[in-house]
């Protein structure tokens, strides 16, 4: 499966969903139009935003790193927090908002820990360039990269239950390496998680 | 200006019924002023009602055949525009109170053959509302397509989605708050008390005895006008630049800024009815959706099925990003429909005037989705 389809797995019918960085909307869509989710995406991006406008989404203009005390506790079904984490300016205590607002949430981060950054790392001496991290040290929106062991600490550390967890290759597929060595061959790891 | 519409009319239209106002008064015989632009599809599903702001009137868009200035929304009402006349039949009324041909303080009192002048009943955004239901009724219009405006015609779209949840699709909320804050009410009580205390207002009876509360109703605008401008926006057009090189130590006006205030006070004067000026800032003063739910605004978004876009600008103070924003996290409280845009733009609460490139594309997208 790739992530959208086990992001439909998890997710139930008719149920609403706050996607926290929604991008074009691409998840939100695709839920809704198979699950027939009502949907909200918070967006910081006017083009992304425009985009989310002309497929029929709610999308609202707002910067995570300004806060969300403007959602209640447990006020959505599930909260989508996709590829967004790494470019916040406190990841955990975004961690448990997303935690807080939803009565279940999903996280997907890209992996700091696949064997191409190590070996990039290794052998060029400089911040790791890969095709799913493209940008320079100095120029990319990833502020706080981390691994897939990196990021089940932290889950522990706030008290978050990881419910389910998926990886993901480069590919965006799984297989028996990412289901294996995660914290080696996958590039994108997805959790499932509560308080 | 380019590409707008060109040879616009303004039509009349007298309204069946009478209208109960919130006040408890009774409005009969009402005539009410509109424009149109572009083409009601045979379906009648393409209706887009535009409600005007404080100083605003029935002439958004366009120009008439003798005249070149075109209407308040022109740079997103027309053909291509954020308002697409070309997709939508564009319809815009003169709100009752108004006084520019709509029943208002200024016409007269088909009963009394009086002009109404100070008598004429306080209004609130909710009578409008449902006037402008009767408008529709009149151009056969059931549903709307849209209904967008800007300030305190925001707040009439935003009383359209909760008063008839079943009759407008969409709303469009731009630059608009849930209600006035006390400096709003302190702004708008300082107006009034400019208008009221001109020796010429005549306790607002000044028609019948031939003169004008001018030089109040110019001053109410010079202050309306320093709110809807941003700092900044004063500070780039006007600075601290003369109107001649040296100092002239008296209290004529020398600054620029002193002279443009003074301009846009006297030509408003010129084509403003004081006691119009007077009602509508008790309109925005009482508008407050919440008030009959416990100041629970997500308890007054209730009914609302519509889709709703909130615009904010990001210099504006008259009604600043976080006043939108209360609308907005009440909506979405009340899970409803909801789209929120904060435009970078340096015009202060006038920027919803202007056809600012990121608003006119989620504008526009909002209403062709």
């Amino acid at each position: 499966m790739n992530t959208l389809e086990v992001i439909r797995n998890w997710v139930k019918k008719d149920s609403d969903i706050l996607d926290l960085g929604c991008g074009k909307g691409e998840i939100l869509k695709y839920l809704s139009e198979k699950l027939n989710t009502s949907s909200l995406g918070i967006e910081i991006d006017q083009s992304n935003i425009n985009n989310c406008i002309q497929s029929g989404l709610n999308v609202v203009q707002q910067n995570i790193d300004e806060g969300l005390d403007n959602f209640k506790d447990e006020s959505f079904d599930t909260v989508i927090m996709s590829q967004t984490i790494q470019v916040l300016k406190e990841p955990k205590k975004a961690l448990l908002e997303v935690t807080r607002i939803g009565r279940e949430s999903i996280v997907t981060i890209p992996n700091f820990g696949h064997w191409s950054t190590r070996i990039n790392l290794l052998l060029s001496g400089k911040m790791p360039v890969t095709s799913s991290l493209p940008d320079k040290w100095h120029n990319t929106p990833n502020i706080h990269l981390c691994t897939i062991s990196d990021f089940e600490l932290l889950c522990e550390d706030c008290g978050i239950n990881i419910i389910e967890k998926r990886f993901f290759s480069n590919a965006g597929n799984e297989n028996f390496l990412t289901a294996f060595l995660p914290n080696i061959f996958a590039s994108t790891a997805m959790y499932k998680i509560s308080k | 200006m380019s590409n707008s519409i060109r040879n616009v009319e303004a039509k009349k239209l007298s309204l069946d019924g009478d209208l109960d106002l919130e006040c408890g008064q009774t409005l009969s015989n009402i005539d009410i002023v509109y424009e149109t632009y572009g083409d009601l599809n045979s379906e009648a599903s393409n209706a887009i009602l535009i409600c005007h702001a404080l100083s605003g009137n029935h002439h958004a868009a366009g120009t008439y055949d003798d005249e070149d200035r075109p209407g308040w929304w022109d740079s997103l009402i027309g053909p291509g525009k954020a308002i697409d006349t070309e997709k939508f039949f564009v319809v815009c009324p003169n709100n009752i109170g108004g006084c520019h041909g709509s029943t208002g303080p200024s016409s007269i009192n088909k009963e009394t053959n009086e002009t109404y002048g100070p008598d004429f009943p306080i209004i609130t955004v909710q009578d409008w509302v449902k006037c402008q239901s009767m408008i529709s009724d009149s151009l056969g219009i059931k549903i709307w397509h849209a209904v967008v405006g800007g300030s305190l015609g925001g707040m009439q779209a935003l009383e359209w989605s909760r008063l008839f949840p079943k009759r407008i699709k969409k709303a469009g909320i731009v630059a608009a708050a849930p209600k006035l804050s006390a400096q709003n009410i302190a702004f708008n009580e300082v107006a009034r008390q400019a208008i009221i205390n001109d020796p010429d207002f005549e306790s607002g009876r000044y028609l019948e005895k031939n003169k004008s509360p001018k030089k109040g109703l110019g001053l109410a605008r010079m202050i309306g006008h320093i709110t809807y401008l941003s700092e900044e926006a004063m500070r780039s057009k006007f600075g601290r630049e003369l109107k001649e090189d040296k100092l002239n130590f008296g209290f004529d006006a020398e600054f620029e800024i002193e002279s443009y205030l003074r301009y846009q006070g006297d030509v408003f004067s010129e084509s403003f009815d004081a006691n119009t000026y007077l009602l509508m800032t008790k309109i925005l003063d009482y508008f407050d959706p919440a008030e009959k739910f416990n100041g629970n605004l997500s308890m007054a978004f209730q009914e609302i099925e519509a889709q709703v876009m909130v615009i904010s600008f990001s210099t504006d103070w008259r009604f600043s990003p976080d006043r939108s924003k209360e609308i907005v996290n009440a909506l979405i409280e009340a899970k409803k429909n909801v789209s929120y845009l904060e435009i970078e733009s340096p015009h202060g609460h006038d920027s919803f005037l202007f056809a600012d490139k990121d608003y006119v594309n989620g504008l526009s997208s909002f209403l062709e989705n």
